[in-house]
């Protein structure tokens, strides 16, 4: 096969020539870093990466192909992958595709072959920047020109473009033989998860906590919402910044109002944060991995995380006398998580429900039902003890 | 929470000496974690018996003990020390065992020690293999099934009745068959075929293997309960072809719990994970996958109870549906630790310490990003592949088929951005004269192409004949790798090469990605013309200067240049735990070549490579390490290297430490200022000391073995300042010619010599000499193929079947001197002053390689005026050669006369041990001195004699491989050593011993028999063990001898005269000494079976009359009474630094 060049500029004039592999196009982005050593597939069909141009840091990708089970979503949502070597060979008992011809066949630009730690060097240094990948553009100045003029992601509202449209019934837990075994009895209590760009796994793991969950689109209105009488409402992670997704943060004002119980993971906790009055911002370079130590500030222990997220609540913005810190991030002591001191609604900044990445956070799924039950935040002692009877109870596969 | 202050005395247990399974990972582990205790306030008490380890620097811990590690030393020192706690997870196999027997034999609650970070119940559920099954069981993990079946039959009768013997195996094999007909339908119905038959109780496990069908299991069980000492076999499923992968786990006493590393082995189940090429991170597990074995370790670390530090899980993943079974758990550090640590740059063994104490993870920082804790999971982005190395030219009877029992002395690590790079680089760490997988010199392939033979090969050898083919890639062992890209050049499929060789195709497509691209480089003919972007790709391939130089049959030099115009030089990146997602404050290095980017810029354009090198302006020194470990190169020269680089920093210089060896302290980030984890080649040194320039002050090669050595013409060649001793220097004293006219203008003696090009050539100067000779090739390491031989018919054979001696590869003889005494000398020289660090006299006669005598400190028999000329000698010789920095000098002492044998202007494998022995840090003064300072300066003088003894014991492998000869010679065999001192010469020699594992017994039965010249010196040790009581046997032609000298010994036949006999006795545990001097060799001698099964059986053998008069002493000496514990800080209390 002969290969193609493929091109990344950045905003500030940097080039990165390489390798071109999956689809043919152009496409301008903000341009970030995973650290995770693995799960490229669960990155790439994550929607919250709308709007992003990802690069591995992993040098070897594509190791073990693609498969039906690991995705979480319908499609992927980057606007393009960078590696540093794409694998000539799929070599996994699952795999069913090559990444090279899954990526040509959902239309996604990969590149292939350039300093990958240059490029996160950088955005580490001089913060996340924007960038064009192309195929088709291959003079420097003309790309380098076009990164700047890309449009940022601060103000843009990306959810509206990933949230699914329609409401529907999810009754799928995990049915991968390779994921955490199944836990848990129905508890009879239903759940809306408003779908911002949620991920799967979300989904799979609220069912495995018993929930009977019903999806809606993020602009739901709050009467849409209590007409399908819920027990709890769950908010999802999605892409960019959180502030533009008004209409959500409308919703959950007036739904926190009449007391619902809410649970929200990623974007979702940015948003219950705008809700609350709080403040967001833009993070430098963000947490994109599945490395991430955080610290339960109630138990005291740490838990291993997944992470993406480029925006974060404001710790100083909230009122302390409503929210309570639940965790934080030992790496740069950013939040991580928040409960509400009277009302029924907690919600963490990292993926409990991981994909990829480490159980250590499956617990969260199992406190909500008894937020449910006694219409108050999880407690510390109530976490410690999720945590617990979840590892008792779990069986490895 | 902080950290504990109800305790404030910490126990440490080393793990003694360097041995196959057991290497120097552990002293980098201990180290370490002596450093952290000590940092913290706590008081270290150590016990190790290894003087070549960095832990046992009396600086490294409170209170030193280079003492036996055996629960009764152990013992002694916890009753004078009165430590609060042992930590037990730090010493490797040896120093959990121990700790675990004091705790067991009542010393620990006696005297109020608590044991750390393991308790001895979790020890016992992790090793004990039906505790651990149950363990597996609580938590739902599957363990390989399998089944025991036992043969009931009584144990074999003692003594020497034959009728005996044959009543017990008849009723034997009937106990054999009827276990059988009873059980084979069961084991085929829970086990299923194929299934693999392990033996309990065999040696090496010989009499096992694997059944494909119930006729080959009926006939491997009835073999394996013949062969097992208890008739017992184990039965299990067989994970051939499994793929392998390890995880390192910390957890804290909070119940956190991080995996540290993962690691896919390359090669799959059956192969020793420490024979095995291993890869890091794992490659070929989806996140799903992975979290599962993530999952499970935490399960694991959680259900065996390891309340706080470090933990090895092995695991086995059914490559076609993905099924896990758990192989075993290690809860203590480990040689993967030590490799994690490395691949990583998160330092478990250090963090392991300070969890023991009380920290939790997210109290301790991380090292190299300084602001993030060390409660996370390093993520890299890079490969990291582990090679081993083997010896098995040092053992040309062993089987060199890779199995279950590990084989390797050492390792080589590589870190490249890609596994292709790193794995090339792994092969040119090697230093097997190999520089990357093919292309190079060695490379049957481009050699058929050019119509020659490949380096060490006779002929052509292209294509290689199938069923040889076949045979390497379906059977493990050393060169696998090789074959199978000859596999792939021959045209075979990845598929096919997975399924003979059971390699995950993902490694194998990258062995075939760069198989395929070498036509892209063959594709040109003339360097000059190749495009640079296929040099940059060759380049970013791992290609090294070597191989390119070699396709375009043109000098290495040749291509540096071509890459230095084409601006393809190596950039540096950081290993920093994180993938950059943080700043890395450490300075630990790899080299990559990445493609530059482009900057652009009001329409002007600059080239950027990212080279994340920090060049201060202070005066740099490079230190090139000894990279892996092997018979003849050990830890004893990374001691050096440590010490040269403490010393230089000393200086107020920067070290930088170049090395490829991952079980090291030389490799910890924080033993130097800049750490380079590089292969010791020629190219990779010069491409870092280019980017020092001016800031380069020198080069210390003489520190790392000889490794850095055979470099030292390049880089002094290429413009690099080697200081210390010279090159020119150094050729001086290999030179057999120069040395010579060097030793006659000196008025020296050397034993008479010559230098043969052929037999005929070599048979004239042999009867010229005189008989016997020793013989060997010119310019070798550690007495390779070196031979003594008596008369003409052993020359002759010599000369055709051990070497091929050419004008180039000249063949030396040497007169040997029969039962002279051999005497070791490390003196440091600054070029104008001498300074003897110590004298050291052997135990065993000249003719065994010094690297594997017996040696003590001070000299115990030889007339201090012959000491004087000993020192005499040294002080001219070193002037002479212009000493700057070590010199290690051999002498024959026969009939008073002084004879000198070698001089090697360096730094010798016995360093250590006189630096612990003296108390003095020879290596330190010596690298000050290279450095430029001088003797008077650093106001060093010789030692007077110590009122104390050290005796150094060399320690052999012999027991990792079944069958073969235990012979001691010219060659040297040996992998570590260990160290006795106390206040006599029996009880220091008693002690070494005890080290050694291979306690002297105080009563008991003693085997006998030696060749005839030896038999009238061994009448007197015959004599005392008679009076002392023990039951001597001996063999018809020593007890005929013995008789008539008037002692007492019993007879017993040769083993070719019927059974029972001797070898019956050994298994029987009912011989407890053998001493045994060599008339013939090799495994299939009787007295070969002796030895082998000797050792085997752990029984002491003793192999020279001076061992054996020692031995009687030491043995002496333990049967008069007790003996004591003394720290190297009682002994050198005066507390000196150079």
């Amino acid at each position: 096969m002969k290969s193609r060049p493929a091109k990344l500029a950045l905003e500030d004039g940097t080039v990165y020539t390489g390798t071109a592999f999956g689809a043919d196009g152009t496409h301008s982005a903000e341009v970030v870093f995973n650290t995770s050593m693995a799960g490229y597939q669960e990155i790439l069909t994550d929607p919250s990466y709308a709007g992003q141009i990802v690069t591995m840091t992993y040098p070897q990708i594509g190791n073990y192909g693609v498969n039906a089970e690991d995705v979480e979503s319908d499609r992927p949502y980057v606007e393009g992958l960078i590696v540093r070597e794409l694998s000539s060979r799929v070599s996994n008992f699952r795999a069913e595709q090559s990444l090279e011809d899954y990526l040509k066949a959902t239309g996604v630009v990969g590149l292939e072959g350039i300093d990958t730690r240059a490029l996160t060097k950088k955005l580490r240094e001089q913060g996340v920047m924007n960038g064009v990948l192309s195929t088709e553009i291959l003079d420097d100045a003309q790309l380098a020109r076009m990164a700047r003029q890309t449009p940022g992601l601060l103000g843009r509202d990306l959810v509206r473009e990933v949230s699914g449209k329609t409401s529907s019934r999810w009754t799928k837990g995990f049915e991968s033989k390779f994921a955490m075994a199944s836990r848990g009895e129905p508890t009879g209590l239903k759940v809306v998860a408003i779908d911002c760009g949620m991920k799967r796994n979300i989904l799979r793991n609220l069912v495995e906590a018993g929930f009977e969950v019903t999806v809606v689109a993020a602009d739901t209105g709050p009467n849409q919402i209590r007409k399908l009488k819920p027990d709890g409402l769950f908010v999802s992670n999605g892409p960019g910044d959180p502030e533009p997704v008004s209409y959500t943060i409308e919703t959950l004002r007036e739904l926190i109002a009449t007391g619902l119980p809410i649970f929200g993971i990623c974007l979702g906790m940015q948003l219950l944060g705008l809700a609350l009055g709080g403040k967001t911002y833009k993070l430098k370079f963000g947490h994109r991995g599945a490395n991430h130590p955080v610290l339960n500030v109630g138990t005291g222990r740490v838990e291993i995380t997944s992470q993406n997220h480029g925006f974060a609540v404001d710790i100083e913005s909230l009122n302390r006398e409503e929210v309570e810190i639940t965790h934080l991030n030992l790496n740069d002591n950013t939040l991580e998580g928040i409960a509400h001191r009277n009302r029924p609604i907690y919600a963490v900044q990292y993926h409990p429900e991981a994909s990829p990445g480490p159980h250590d956070a499956s617990y969260l799924f199992d406190c909500f039902a008894g937020m449910i039950r006694t219409g108050r935040a999880p407690s510390a002692h109530q976490m410690a003890e999720a945590q617990r009877a979840l590892q008792q109870s779990q069986t490895i596969r | 929470m902080p950290k504990r202050t109800d305790i404030n005395k910490i126990m440490i247990i080393g793990s003694g000496p360097i041995i196959i399974g057991q290497g120097c990972e552990f002293d980098y582990s201990g180290t370490q974690a002596c450093k952290a205790l000590g940092q913290e306030g706590y008081k270290v008490i150590l016990v190790n018996s290894n003087p070549a380890t960095i832990m046992t620097d009396p600086e490294f811990a409170h209170r030193t003990y280079i003492e036996p590690i055996t629960p009764q030393a152990v013992a002694k020192i916890i009753e004078r020390e009165r430590p609060d706690a042992l930590l037990p997870t730090l010493g490797g196999q040896t120093g959990l065992n121990t700790a675990v027997a004091v705790a067991e034999n009542g010393i620990l609650k006696k005297f109020n020690v608590e044991m750390i970070g393991a308790t001895v119940k979790a020890i016992r559920k992790a090793e004990d293999r039906e505790e651990f099954a149950q363990a597996m069981g609580n938590i739902k993990l599957d363990l390989p099934r399998g089944l025991i079946l036992r043969a009931l039959v009584r144990p074999r009768p003692k003594g020497l009745d034959a009728k005996a013997l044959d009543r017990w195996e008849t009723a034997r094999s009937k106990a054999i068959a009827d276990v059988l007909s009873e059980s084979l339908d069961q084991v085929v119905a829970e086990i299923g075929l194929p299934c693999i038959i392990r033996p309990s109780f065999t040696l090496g496990g010989t009499g096992g293997g694997i059944a494909y069908n119930i006729d080959e299991l009926r006939e491997i069980a009835a073999r394996g309960l013949q062969y097992s000492m208890i008739s017992e076999i184990l039965v299990e499923e067989s994970l051939i072809g499994w793929k392998e992968y390890e995880l390192e786990v910390m957890r804290d006493h909070n119940d956190n719990v991080v995996i540290v590393c993962s690691i896919e082995n390359f090669d799959p189940m059956g192969v020793h994970t420490g024979d095995s090429i291993t890869v890091a991170p794992a490659q070929t597990l989806t996140d799903k996958e992975y979290q599962r074995l993530r999952d499970a370790s935490i399960a694991i670390i959680r259900e065996i109870g390891v309340a706080t530090g470090g933990s090895n899980i092995q695991f086995a993943v059914n490559p076609r549906d993905g099924k896990m079974v758990v192989i075993e758990m290690n809860p203590r550090v480990s040689r993967s630790s030590a490799l994690a640590s490395k691949a990583t740059g998160f330092p478990i063994a250090k963090i392991a310490a300070k969890l023991a104490v009380g920290y939790t993870l997210d109290e301790i920082p991380n090292d190299i990003t300084r602001q993030t804790p060390a409660c996370f999971e390093p993520t890299i982005d890079y490969t990291v592949v582990k090679i081993p190395r083997w010896t098995f030219e040092k053992f040309p009877d062993a089987d060199e088929t890779l199995t279950t029992q590990m084989k390797s002395v050492g390792e080589a690590m590589s870190i490249g951005r890609t596994f292709k790079q790193a794995l090339q680089k792994g092969i040119r760490s090697m230093e097997v004269q190999r520089f990357g997988i093919g292309l190079d010199a060695n490379d049957k392939w481009l050699a058929a192409k050019r119509h020659r033979p490949a380096r060490g090969d006779q002929g052509i050898e292209w294509p290689i004949e199938r069923e040889k083919l076949l045979r390497k890639l379906s059977v493990p062992s050393q060169g696998r790798i090789y074959y199978v890209r000859y596999a792939l050049k021959d045209g075979m499929s990845v598929d096919e090469v997975h399924k003979q060789t059971g390699i995950d195709p993902w490694f194998l497509q990258n062995i075939k990605d760069l198989a395929d691209f070498e036509q892209s480089l063959l594709d040109h003919e003339d360097l000059a013309k190749v495009p640079g972007n296929l040099l940059a790709q060759a380049k970013r391939f791992g290609y090294s200067d070597r191989q390119l130089a070699n396709v375009y049959e043109t000098s290495e030099k040749d291509v540096r240049q071509r890459r230095a115009e084409l601006g393809i030089e190596a950039a540096y990146k950081l290993v920093d735990t994180c993938a950059a997602e943080f700043e890395a404050y450490t300075p630990y290095y790899y080299s990559a070549y990445e493609v530059p980017a482009i900057h652009v810029n009001n329409g002007k354009t600059t080239t950027v490579i990212d080279d994340e090198i920090r060049i201060t302006d202070k005066k740099k020194i490079v230190i090139l390490g000894g990279g892996p470990n092997r018979v003849g190169q050990g830890i004893e020269f990374d001691y050096c290297c440590v010490h040269a680089a403490f010393a230089v920093q000393e200086l107020g210089f920067e070290a930088v430490m170049i090395n490829s060896n991952p079980e090291t302290v030389s490799t910890d980030y924080d033993t130097s200022d800049l750490l380079f984890f590089e292969p010791l080649t020629l190219e990779d040194v010069l491409s870092i000391c280019k980017k020092f320039g001016s800031k380069l002050h020198g080069l210390i090669v003489q520190f790392g073995g000889q490794t850095p050595l055979n470099l030292a013409h390049g880089l002094a060649a290429a413009g690099v300042p080697i200081i210390g001793t010279s090159v020119e220097a150094i050729d001086l004293a290999e030179d057999r010619y120069r040395f010579q006219q060097i030793l006659m203008e000196l008025g020296l003696r050397q034993p008479a010599n010559g230098t043969a090009n052929n037999t005929e050539q070599a048979l004239q100067i042999a009867r010229q000499i005189g008989y016997p000779v020793l013989l060997r090739p010119s310019y070798v390491l550690g007495g390779r193929a070196m031979q003594i031989v008596s008369d003409d018919k052993a020359l002759e054979y010599y000369m055709v079947h051990a070497v091929q001696a050419s004008p180039e590869h000249p063949v030396l003889i040497d007169q040997f001197l029969d039962a002279a005494i051999e005497v070791d000398v490390d003196a440091v020289s600054d070029g104008r002053r001498t300074v003897i660090c110590g004298i050291m006299e052997h135990i065993e006669e000249a003719g065994i390689h010094s690297g594997d005598s017996t040696c003590v400190l001070p000299p115990h028999s030889l007339p201090e005026k012959l000491l004087d000329e000993i020192r005499r000698q040294s002080v001219c010789l070193a002037q002479r050669l212009g000493v700057c920095g070590l010199m290690n000098v051999q002498y024959a002492v026969k009939d008073g006369q002084v004879f000198v044998l070698e001089v090697n202007p360096r730094a010798s494998r016995t360093i250590p041990f006189v630096s612990k022995a003296t108390g003095m840090p020879w290596a330190k003064i010596a690298a000050k001195v290279m450095a430029g300072k001088t003797l008077d300066e650093l106001q060093v003088q010789e030692l007077p004699n110590p009122k104390h003894i050290a005796v150094k014991q060399s320690i052999f492998p012999f027991q990792k491989f079944p069958g073969v000869d235990v012979i001691f010679g010219p060659e040297m065999h040996s992998t570590g050593e260990v160290m006795g001192i106390d206040a006599s010469l029996p009880l220091a020699l008693a002690k070494a011993q005890m080290s050694a594992n291979l306690a002297p017994p105080t009563r008991g039965t003693v085997f006998l028999s030696v060749r005839n010249a030896d038999k009238p010196a061994i009448v007197p040790v015959a004599r005392q063990l008679v009076e002392m009581g023990f039951r001597v046997f001996s063999t018809p032609g020593t007890h005929a001898f013995l008789k008539q000298a008037g002692v007492k010994v019993k007879f017993i036949r040769k083993i070719a005269e019927g059974r029972p006999n001797i070898i019956d006795l050994i298994i029987n545990n009912e011989v407890h000494l053998v001493i045994n001097t060599p008339t013939r060799k090799g495994p299939l001698t009787d007295e070969g079976k002796i030895r082998a099964t000797t050792v085997m059986h752990n029984v002491p053998l003793i192999a020279t009359v001076t061992a054996a008069r020692s031995v009687v002493q030491a043995i002496r000496a333990l049967r008069a009474g007790d003996w004591s514990v003394r720290p190297l800080q009682d002994y050198f209390s005066a507390g000196k630094t150079a």
